[in-house]
């Protein structure tokens, strides 16, 4: 993912263009979501990985990947990422994508959506990123022949609002009886594991932008600000702080890189190092959204920590996409566990293994 | 500005074959009984000299080099592999590492014809052992203060002063050394220092060992008296080492030597916890290692970097302090995880043993080869703050 392919140059310039951090927090109402959601949909961008006869673009992996980090470096405040998910799992299905914002379903690990012998879905889904912006869901469900992919109206089926920390909807979905308007069994060795990990691999994708653009905020907001005659990043002790966040912007734009090789290169996703990968980038993204944030906020000062300045659109999702499909917690016992089941000598291997 | 790059480099299949064929040299030589590879005193219990030839044998010392000089021409990455390979095996690389990482390609560099031809073949072979003289009692990060003398004499020059801290100098057979041969000017304190090649044979020259806190004995004061060095081992520009020290250092700074010093505590600790380890223990080993392969990819990226020919500076210095750090915070981090162990009596728990030894050499792994602050001012200088 060296050189920017044309679909992440047409995205940029959307973003520049339609939803500048700036004016998107200071807009008086909703107009512009109108226009930047028409303009991603005409330019195919909200269905990369749906092939075109499923009603996508048909873009790589890797473009899609680097569309999502370009994503974050921008907040960006519309369905985009779960669009994508939802269209990419329809498509593992087999199912067409239908035109409009979608979401995913579940996006925690341990929720379970129940495909019934009628045909029909029962579970709860917690914490469905815009839930309440979506037409339509894309779910995974076990039912008796295994895990099935399901297409569902979002008006069928009752959702409880909730929200993120960056305020946008978190909503938890509650399938009772639901009819799916269309379902498709998923291929072998494709399960709740499989989307976890490419949903992991899209936020700390989405982490690595925003810390990018965190990074590149306070670097020149430390040079605009005076403080005790001079301009605040002639500190060193400001530097030094600039310096961690680079460390933890770089690390989160390892990870996620890596990790997104991994997966656009096609590595199985049972193989041991696809879940290293995507799990190991969650973990490192979300300890870097943490310490990086904090930094963020700590070189702004009070004017970083109000409503009219830009950063909280970038430090409270940072922070917020910490915890859709599985927080950081949650992936450190599993890959501990797995650790533990190889053994000591079987360590180095792993993680040598790319 | 602030565009940290850090391209998803692969290692290529090459790397993989390599990669067996130095893990089954290793075990032959833990089996012939070379090393403990559960000793981390990497040194104390092996032949270092001997294991240099075998593995100089393999063509594994100066890889990357020239064929002319006795070199490989291998890739980097190549490189890379093994130094992670004999790093996590606790190898006894001590001999040829520093020569191999830095003295031999600054002589490639900056080395006269008739030096090269002399010193570099003996290096591949395994033969000779180097050590760095930079620092002085009274110049240690800040480089540039250092001031012991070179002066001009008939056909060379004599040194005159003092360096310290010099990791086995008292093995080795040349020191690439740091000398004053001008004052620094007004316009730029960097001026007026020289880079030398220095046989550790000359007379006037004397080791004196340092003990340190964890009981290794590689540190050295080394007092020059008059000790004549041969004109044509001048290293580079007269007065002008300063300007020589820039794509070097990325090397230097982002292998797989900076945050695998104390793996063997992490291993150790997977160890003890068994193969069902508590909630507790499970998230923390899962964060130590996804840590530690963030870290490994960045180091990685970064040597495919420069294999490509570029210069990541800032990269390299964020991977060596990060990967510094989190080496220097593994044994306390191993400490916590491993409160609950229980511990049979008289079973001593080589963690326990790992941990003493670690937690004794964490302390040094953020000040060698760039302290935590000098490398965040390097950074910083990268973000466009300086």
């Amino acid at each position: 993912m060296g050189e920017s392919s044309i679909v992440v140059e047409t995205a940029e310039r959307i973003f520049a263009d339609l939803c500048d951090p700036q004016t998107v927090n200071s807009a008086k109402d909703d107009t512009w979501k109108e226009a930047l959601w028409k303009a991603l949909t005409e330019n195919g961008l909200t269905l990369p990985w749906v092939s075109e006869e499923h009603g996508g673009s048909g873009a790589s992996l890797a473009d899609g990947f680097e569309l999502l980090s370009a994503a974050g470096r921008f907040a960006v405040p519309v369905p985009l990422a779960e669009t994508m998910l939802a269209g990419w799992l329809l498509s593992q299905g087999g199912i067409v994508s239908p035109e409009g914002a979608m979401s995913v379903a579940p996006v925690q690990p341990k929720d379970k959506i129940t495909l019934n012998a009628d045909g029909t879905l029962s579970g709860r889904a917690q914490n469905i990123p815009f839930a309440r912006e979506a037409q339509h869901f894309a779910v995974l469900a076990h039912g008796a022949k295994g895990v099935t992919i399901a297409l569902v109206a979002a008006k069928d089926c009752r959702r409880e609002d909730d929200e993120n920390l960056a305020g946008e909807p978190a909503d938890n979905l509650v399938f009772d009886k639901t009819t799916p308007l269309k379902t498709g069994s998923a291929p072998k060795d494709f399960d709740q594991t499989a989307l976890m990990l490419m949903g992991c691999v899209a936020r700390s994708l989405q982490i690595a932008g925003s810390l990018q653009y965190m990074l590149t905020r306070s670097v020149n907001y430390s040079q605009e600000r005076v403080a005790f005659e001079k301009k605040i990043s002639k500190f060193q002790a400001v530097q030094h702080n600039l310096a961690k966040l680079a460390g933890e912007t770089a690390a989160a734009v390892a990870a996620a890189g890596s990790a997104a090789e991994t997966v656009a290169t096609g590595t199985p996703w049972n193989d041991e190092t696809t879940f290293l990968e995507a799990a190991a980038a969650k973990i490192r993204c979300a300890e870097a959204a943490g310490t990086g944030s904090a930094i963020a906020h700590q070189v702004h000062g009070a004017i970083g920590f109000t409503k009219e300045y830009v950063l909280h659109r970038f430090s409270l999702r940072t922070l917020g996409w910490r915890d859709d499909f599985g927080n950081e917690s949650y992936w450190a016992v599993e890959l501990g566990n797995r650790v533990a089941r190889r053994g000591a000598d079987d360590l180095w291997p792993l993680v040598a293994s790319r | 500005m602030s565009s940290l790059t850090f391209d998803p480099i692969r290692l290529p299949e090459t790397c993989q074959a390599l990669r067996r064929e130095a893990r089954a040299f290793l075990s032959e030589e833990i089996a012939r009984g070379t090393f403990d590879p559960n000793n981390p005193r990497r040194g104390d219990s092996a032949d270092g000299r001997e294991f240099a030839k075998r593995v100089a044998a393999k063509g594994w010392i100066g890889m990357t080099w020239p064929k002319k000089y006795g070199g490989r021409e291998r890739s980097f990455l190549e490189r890379y592999v093994l130094t992670e390979e004999f790093r996590v095996a606790n190898a006894p690389t001590g001999v040829y590492f520093t020569a191999d990482r830095q003295s031999g390609p600054t002589i490639i560099r900056y080395g006269s014809e008739k030096i090269k031809a002399d010193v570099l073949p003996r290096i591949v072979k395994g033969e000779i052992q180097f050590c760095i003289g930079m620092s002085e009692p009274g110049s240690g990060s800040d480089l540039f203060a250092a001031k012991t003398k070179a002066t001009k004499t008939e056909g060379g020059y004599l040194i005159n002063g003092t360096k310290i801290w010099t990791s086995n100098a008292h093995k080795s057979d040349y020191m690439i050394g740091l000398f004053r041969t001008s004052a620094p000017t007004k316009e730029n304190r960097r001026h007026g220092l020289t880079s030398f090649l220095v046989p550790m044979k000359t007379k006037g020259i004397t080791c004196n060992q340092i003990t340190q806190m964890s009981g290794q004995r590689e540190f050295n004061e080394v007092v020059f008296q008059d000790a004549f060095i041969p004109e044509d081992h001048v290293l580079g520009e007269i007065d002008g080492a300063w300007k020589q020290a820039t794509t070097e250092l990325a090397y230097e700074r982002s292998g797989p030597e900076r945050f695998l010093e104390t793996y063997y505590v992490l291993t150790e600790l997977v160890r003890a916890m068994g193969n069902n380890p508590d909630v507790r223990s499970a998230e923390g080993i899962g964060r130590l290692v996804a840590q530690l392969h963030t870290l490994r990819r960045m180091s990685v990226s970064v040597a495919g970097m420069l294999e490509a020919g570029k210069e990541p500076v800032v990269e390299a210095s964020i991977v060596k302090d990060m990967g510094t750090l989190w080496e220097q915070a593994l044994p306390g981090n191993a400490r916590t995880l491993a409160a609950f162990i229980e511990q049979e009596p008289g079973n001593q728990m080589p963690l326990k043993k790992h941990l003493a030894y670690a937690t004794k050499v964490a302390p040094k792994l953020t000040i060698q080869g760039g302290t935590t602050e000098v490398l965040r001012g390097i950074i910083a200088r990268g973000l466009g703050l300086r």
